[in-house]
């Protein structure tokens, strides 16, 4: 029975659980954590990130069984971090969502972009960003809310 | 309690409350009032609007309830709209709440129910939906009527309680107050103003005194989007639900031969396995349990009605075609004649391929079928034909139908079909299930995004032709576009209204309605049959006529030997608003100075392109950026959009924003192509979308005005295109007339 952490929480999963299944949709079909979206299913839009031991990850592309046993697991609702606070306030402050469906995914990445770098300059910006689709094409004013996050950290 | 801050749990409440319902709760609850408000525009300005509204306070007219006053002092504003993105949750409230005076901190927004009685799109006649960038232009009236009279009861209400003239009491920011020191919330109010006759009319605010309307207000779905809890139909949990994935034929028209699923039954989860009209659907416990039995599924396909050509062979078609007259959609003096006799002609050809409108949410939906009816989780656009199509299904009367009119993840057009493909497919799953006796299990229909990218319903594949005199002194005298493609609204329900002596209205707009001075003008379409499903595409055709006749009014200018702007600007004495975001735009672009030098071997150019679309007119001026191998950037681009009052400004900056990156997007990478009948992209690494790394830095201006409001949510879309190739025009001196857009 795969037992690992998902927002600091136990999560035993039954054995009959198949070991293909993407750990997105275990996320989302099993645990009703719906956070976390559904886009494509291939690491290429990056709706599904969620981290693993603090590392954005692809969760439609990681399967159960390559979970490792005691893995902690952060999705967008266990997200807490000052990092995370600051980048959810900027999203608000500039009203960067417009449909919201890939949000989860940007606020995701953002956040793990400032954990590792306070200042991020236009260039890591895209860097750390280019996987995360928005068809709405928010992306100026993600970039303007990850400065602005980054301004509020100090 | 705002449903979009819900979070998900096993047994949801929907995000839309059953009207009556609610009525019916609140009354028992006495929590508040709810507003029975005529319904329309026209309505509301006939002699007594007090009286049709006072009946339906009594139940023998059906009142429209656009907002509910709580207890607890909130305000609940009904929107009858989708809200995918563009902010019509943000937008309908803020209308209702200008005229009612309440804070903004108040406000909260819910979907209408399918109503198309209360509900209609006053833009579109009698039918409920969303489309057209019309939500804010239909309703501006509508919902700031809703608050004025809301906010007379109210105040009624106090005068009575305070023994005080109404005309003495002042309400500002959710507090209604007298000059004694009296005051009251809504809340407080809510009872005793629900007993309040409904005003015979009401006097809505002078604009000078708007306090939200032309202000900024912040979107009210900004921190569930940004936190993870809002609801889209992708996220709903019902008892007992099943979640159905579908093997649809590989060609459009193809049918099931025969299937055998008896794989599939040894995939654990698997439940049913399904044949439905347009394939064969896999039944199971959860969405990766149905995937994978529809990936141990063999189906035989019948593809003999399939088509089986390619993309090359449908604009060979559409190039037979191009040369042969169409019909007319405009016709001004005599074009061929003043060609033939013009001092020179340029001609061109555009291509322009299909397009996917690849949402981030693939599509899906909910439905479960009882005894009673049939109700469906959806991000609903199309309300009135969706109930119709789904209660054809199973037998149902349309009221019979209903909807919960969910967040979408994006839709620009696809979620609003005239055919209501998804839903119907849903409907027949239901239907199929409660033939085996299995009556009321809700059913998600999850489209994976290969099925999303491959189902049909594009933006339409055109071809354009392009043909123009100039005299010997460079002014345009003859002008000739033919446009060869599918129809998208022949042989639906928009037929009567907008297909005219074999014209469909959406194949030319923009170019029938080319607003340049040019005397011998004409317009011609042929509306071949394809047998590609298409669809309305954001910004629909202006998609195309923007690109082709925005970048050939720019060769004409080079032709003319005369600058781009001050050449349409001498075609554009009788159109204000043109003229009006065309300067905003080289004005705050800086048209006429140089642009700063790229690095050794770059070169850089500027372009310019004006289009109206939704009755407003978005200018744009892109600087673009072409390297030595041809490949280039968009660096910067600078837009000004005549939307008449803008009611929220920030709103409309995001829509340009937004819809810059998404006419972007099709104009860098988008094409749907067929091969062998088959479509050839399947997921974004076949279809590429803009991504942060390509979004130029964007400004938006807003032209100042007072006019009511007209669209936002499409017209920033189909500028884009042209504005770059412009710019590549004039960096390079190649002209790139078909898209997605490369530089040989």
């Amino acid at each position: 029975m795969p037992t690992f952490f998902v927002n600091a929480n136990r999560v035993d999963i039954a054995a009959s659980v198949p070991g293909d299944t993407p750990l997105l949709w275990i996320l989302r079909d099993n645990l009703n954590l719906t956070g976390t979206k559904y886009g494509c299913g291939m690491a290429l839009c990056g709706a599904s990130t969620v981290y693993i031991e603090g590392q954005p990850v692809r969760s439609c592309r990681v399967p159960l069984s390559s979970v490792k046993t005691g893995a902690e697991i952060t999705t967008i609702e266990g997200l807490k971090s000052r990092e995370a606070q600051a980048v959810q306030s900027a999203w608000e402050k500039l009203d960067v969502p417009q449909c919201g469906y890939c949000q989860s995914g940007q606020v995701m990445a953002a956040t793990a972009l400032l954990v590792k770098k306070k200042q991020p300059t236009d260039d890591d910006i895209d860097a750390a960003m280019v996987g995360i689709l928005c068809r709405c094409a928010t992306y100026v004013r993600i970039r303007a809310a990850i400065k602005e996050a980054a301004k509020s950290l100090g | 309690m705002n449903p979009m801050r819900m979070r998900p749990r096993a047994n949801i409440t929907p995000a839309t409350i059953d009207r009556r319902v609610f009525l019916k709760a609140t009354a028992a609850a006495g929590a508040g009032f709810t507003l029975g408000i005529w319904t329309g525009v026209a309505a509301a300005q006939a002699s007594s609007p007090a009286k049709a509204a006072g009946s339906a306070m009594a139940g023998t007219f059906e009142p429209n309830a656009f907002l509910t006053i709580g207890r607890d002092n909130s305000v609940t504003v009904v929107v009858k709209h989708l809200e995918m993105g563009q902010g019509t949750y943000t937008g309908l409230p803020t209308l209702v709440a200008e005229e009612l005076d309440a804070a903004w901190s108040q406000v909260r927004a819910v979907g209408a129910p399918a109503d198309a009685r209360l509900y209609k799109n006053l833009a579109w006649g009698d039918a409920q939906g969303t489309g057209g960038s019309t939500a804010m232009r239909n309703s501006f009236e509508q919902y700031r009527q809703a608050g004025a009279a809301a906010r007379a009861m109210l105040v009624s209400a106090a005068a009575k309680q305070w023994n005080v003239p109404a005309d003495a009491i002042q309400v500002k920011n959710g507090v209604v107050f007298h000059a004694s020191g009296k005051r009251a919330t809504f809340g407080e109010l809510a009872e005793a103003a629900a007993k309040e006759p409904v005003p015979p009319s009401v006097t809505l605010k002078d604009p000078k005194d708007f306090v939200y309307i032309g202000k900024h207000v912040p979107r009210i779905d900004s921190k569930a989007k940004s936190d993870g809890t809002a609801m889209f139909t992708q996220d709903v949990k019902l008892p007992d639900m099943l979640t159905a994935v579908v093997a649809h034929p590989p060609r459009f028209d193809a049918r099931v031969k025969k299937f055998d699923a008896k794989a599939v039954s040894s995939v654990p989860g698997v439940r049913y396995v399904i044949e439905v009209p347009n394939g064969v659907a896999v039944v199971a416990t959860s969405f990766w349990a149905a995937k994978k039995g529809r990936d141990a599924l063999t189906v035989e396909w019948d593809d003999t009605t399939g088509i089986r050509f390619s993309s090359a062979d449908i604009f060979a078609e559409f190039r037979k075609l191009a040369a042969r007259p169409g019909k007319v959609a405009r016709n001004d003096g005599d074009a061929a004649k003043a060609i033939d006799v013009a001092a020179k002609t340029l001609e061109a050809s555009f291509e322009f391929p299909y397009l996917a409108h690849a949402a981030m949410e693939p599509l899906n939906c909910v439905v479960r079928l009882d005894g009673t009816g049939c109700e469906v989780w959806n991000g609903e656009q199309s309300q009135t034909g969706d109930q119709q199509a789904v209660a054809q299904v199973l037998g149902l009367k349309p009221e019979q139908v209903k909807l919960n009119m969910l967040f979408a993840g994006g839709s620009f057009g696809r979620r609003a079909n005239p055919a209501s493909d998804y839903l119907v497919e849903a409907a027949s799953i239901v239907k199929a299930l409660a033939g085996q006796g299995k009556r009321g299990i809700p059913v998600k229909l999850v489209w994976t995004r290969e099925d999303d990218m491959r189902g049909g319903y594009y933006r339409p594949a055109y071809l354009h032709t392009l043909k123009a005199g100039l005299d010997a002194a460079g002014n345009v005298v003859a002008w000739q576009h033919r446009i060869v493609g599918q129809s998208i609204l022949t042989g639906t329900p928009f037929a009567a209204m907008m297909v005219k002596d074999g014209v469909d209205a959406t194949s030319v707009e923009g170019a029938s309605t080319l607003p340049y001075a040019i005397p011998n003008l004409m317009v011609d379409v042929h509306s071949p049959d394809v047998g590609v499903p298409v669809l309305w595409w954001r910004s629909v055709g202006s998609t195309h006529t923007a690109f082709s006749t925005e970048t050939f009014i720019d060769e004409l200018a080079a032709a003319a030997g005369k600058d781009p702007v001050a050449f349409r600007r001498a075609l554009l004495a009788k159109h204000p608003k043109h003229l009006a975001a065309l300067d905003l735009a080289t004005a705050k672009a800086g048209w006429g100075t140089p642009l700063a030098p790229g690095k050794a071997g770059e070169k850089r150019g500027r372009g310019v392109a004006v289009h109206e679309s939704f009755e407003s007119v978005v200018a744009q001026i892109a600087e673009v950026t072409v390297a030595k191998d041809n490949s280039f950037r968009v660096d910067r681009v600078v837009c000004a959009v005549h939307c008449g009052l803008a009611v929220n400004p920030d709103v409309v900056r995001a829509q340009m924003e937004g819809g810059i990156g998404f006419g972007l997007s099709a104009a860098l990478h988008g094409a749907i192509t067929l091969k062998d009948g088959a479509v050839e992209q399947s997921n974004f690494h076949d279809y590429p979308v803009l991504r942060i790394n390509e979004m130029p830095a964007v400004e938006v201006h807003i032209v100042a005005s007072s006019d009511p409001p007209t669209g936002v949510g499409e017209p920033g879309v189909p500028v884009i295109a042209p504005a770059v190739a412009n710019a590549l025009a004039a960096a390079t001196g190649k002209r790139v007339r078909s898209l997605p857009l490369k530089l040989a």
